[in-house]
């Protein structure tokens, strides 16, 4: 942790980390939005699907057993939600995710698997602040995960502010969208 | 593993380094001065069979136009081109209406090389005051010797030291078939000779300027292995060094006056809190110790404290701490919320985005607590103080996305730098 490490470029460039966008029927969770980031980069770039489902689906399952994803993509199954929405201004989780966070924490337990709770506000305020505001929110997660038995070795938290939008746009629908805690399970 | 992952991909960024960037930033003046100077610049006079590749003038025009200071009298209604002081017919710029004149020649000194005199002149004092002046122009720099022009002839005229050959920092977002990719990107302070330094598909953030100009401090993300990293960059060599990676925010990078030190904003203890860096050393000292979440950390300028963004009193608000830790003051009371201060080069008043419903960009002057609001976006946000202190770089919001503007630290010149796409966090170097 920490370490000084002395290197040539830590890219990530996309060509490589690249994931599909296909398939896989999306998160109910995720909506879809055509209007993203600077389109007219890529003139009539045909990329639609939301920045997140393909995220969720590829790589918020990573670290679920193959034979469970099925349960995770069932709609009716609770572990199927696996985007927590949050409330203007709050850090607070709604007790409509209660359950799903029950079941969540019950499969972690079970199966040891490592959870990362990845936190994300809306455009408004500032960037690094946003940041902490995101973290808080994804530490309210944790402690519900926590009080639900999940060992501390097993929860991790990723706070990315405002810079990973699910939807881009400027008004209460996008931004209810993007305050967000993503559950991912790692690898 | 990681390390391996990321060496393996040191090719990329190569390449990334030699490549320019899309498209370069437009100045547009949106909002000048009344009584700007009026000021001709004649066309640099060269011997018949050499063509420099650049137009010195025009950008010397162009560096001049962009602070909203001056008036520029277009080349068509010149009347003459003088080479020399001979050359200057005084009455005829006088009645083009222009108070000064710049004028003067290239001397080629071989192999596309040349050398610029040229003076500066009031036509309404005597041709004898002229002001002359003599700077290098190598082939592979001439755009770097009209910036030089036009600071000389700034510095002249307005008293305060030139800005156009300092450069600007910035990250770009945009969508990709392949999904999200942030650009890191360097230019010129006139958006010309735009260079991506770093690209990702995840988030870059929070670019600052080493007091050298020589490295970048920001902020990427390892998404694999679910980190964010803080790192800086040297923008000569491309390497990168890794600065902190803990669990948790590694974030707000702010460094000291000396560049010895980096403030930044960890959480990897429970909390966001204010951390302060020793490069050499690698030693970590916790400046704040609060539940609150305490951030977006900027340097005094007499390397003695530091302003951050807490909520420990209910909102977002400034405080000023010491480096070595203490008392926390608070800085401001107006507005629902202000927070990502930074102090301006004189240490006399500190920039923020202040928010009463919008997110507008406003100045504290210290001394007399005045806080004058100096734009009107609806989330406009990321200031950033030119080295001179004359004027501030940043992100404003527009109808559809943001663009970079710049505002003078009285409010009244106003210019947009345009560019498609999403343009965030602009940084202005050091001199």
């Amino acid at each position: 942790m920490g370490n000084l490490m002395q290197k040539f470029g830590f890219m990530l460039v996309a060509a490589i980390l690249a994931i599909s966008v296909t398939g896989c029927g999306g998160d109910k969770n995720v909506r879809d939005d055509s209007s993203q980031y600077g389109s007219e980069f890529d003139g009539n770039d045909a990329s639609t699907s939301g920045i997140d489902t393909s995220r969720l689906d590829e790589r918020g399952l990573k670290g679920v057993d193959y034979d469970d994803r099925m349960a995770f993509l069932d709609p009716k199954n609770p572990l199927s939600t696996r985007i927590i929405y949050f409330d203007f201004d709050s850090d607070s989780v709604r007790s409509e995710y209660m359950a799903s966070l029950r079941a969540h924490a019950e499969y972690a337990k079970r199966k040891g698997a490592t959870v990362r709770l990845e936190g994300h506000t809306d455009e408004r305020g500032t960037r690094e602040y946003n940041v902490g505001l995101a973290e808080r929110r994804a530490m309210s997660v944790r402690r519900i995960l926590l009080l639900d038995g999940v060992s501390t070795d097993n929860l991790r938290t990723l706070s990315f502010g405002e810079e990973r939008p699910a939807v881009i746009g400027h008004n209460e629908s996008a931004w209810g969208q993007n305050r967000r805690v993503e559950i991912i399970y790692e690898d | 593993m990681n390390m391996k992952f990321r060496n393996l991909l040191s090719g990329l960024l190569l390449i990334t380094l030699a490549t320019p960037a899309y498209s370069a930033l437009k100045i547009e003046v949106t909002e000048g001065v009344t009584g700007a100077i009026p000021i001709a610049i004649a066309p640099f006079k060269v011997e018949e069979g050499f063509a420099p590749a650049e137009d010195l003038a025009a950008i010397v025009e162009k560096d001049l136009a962009s602070t909203g200071l001056f008036k520029i009298i277009p080349r068509n209604k010149h009347l003459g081109n003088p080479a020399q002081l001979s050359d200057v017919n005084l009455k005829n710029w006088r009645t083009v209406g222009s108070d000064h004149l710049v004028f003067g020649q290239l001397i080629p000194k071989g192999q596309g090389n040349y050398s610029v005199r040229f003076h500066l002149l009031d036509v309404f004092k005597d041709a004898g005051g002229a002001q002359g002046f003599e700077i290098d122009a190598p082939a592979n720099a001439l755009r770097h010797a009209a910036h030089m022009v036009a600071n000389r002839i700034y510095e002249r005229l307005t008293g305060h030291q030139g800005i156009f050959t300092t450069r600007i920092a910035y990250v770009t977002a945009k969508n990709t078939k392949r999904g999200p990719r942030y650009d890191l990107i360097v230019a010129d302070q006139d958006g010309f000779n735009a260079q991506t330094v770093a690209s990702s598909s995840e988030p870059i953030m929070s670019p600052a300027w080493s007091p050298s100009g020589q490295h970048l401090a920001y902020v990427a993300f390892d998404i694999e292995e679910g980190l964010a990293i803080l790192q800086v960059q040297d923008l000569r060599t491309g390497a990168v060094e890794e600065i902190s990676s803990r669990e948790g925010i590694n974030g707000a990078p702010s460094w000291s006056p000396d560049g010895k030190n980096l403030a930044m904003t960890l959480s990897y203890h429970g909390n966001p809190d204010i951390f302060v860096y020793n490069i050499a050393s690698k030693k970590l000292q916790q400046v704040t110790r609060s539940p609150a979440i305490d951030t977006e950390s900027s340097w005094s300028p007499d390397g003695r404290s530091l302003i951050f963004t807490s909520d420990r009193g209910g909102s977002a608000q400034i405080y000023k701490i010491p480096v070595g830790g203490g008392n926390a003051e608070r800085l401001t009371f107006e507005g629902k919320s202000n927070s990502r201060a930074v102090y301006a080069p004189d240490g006399k008043s500190i920039a923020m985005v202040t928010s009463s419903g919008g997110y507008k960009i406003a100045v504290l002057d210290l001394r007399t607590r005045d806080l004058r609001v100096l734009t009107d976006g609806r989330l406009d946000e990321s200031p950033s103080f030119a080295p001179n202190g004359q004027a501030l770089i940043y992100t404003r919001s527009t109808g559809g996305g943001a663009e970079l503007a710049t505002v003078s630290i009285d409010g009244r010149v106003k210019t947009r730098l345009r560019q498609l796409g999403e343009v965030r966090e602009p940084s202005w170097s050091p001199f």
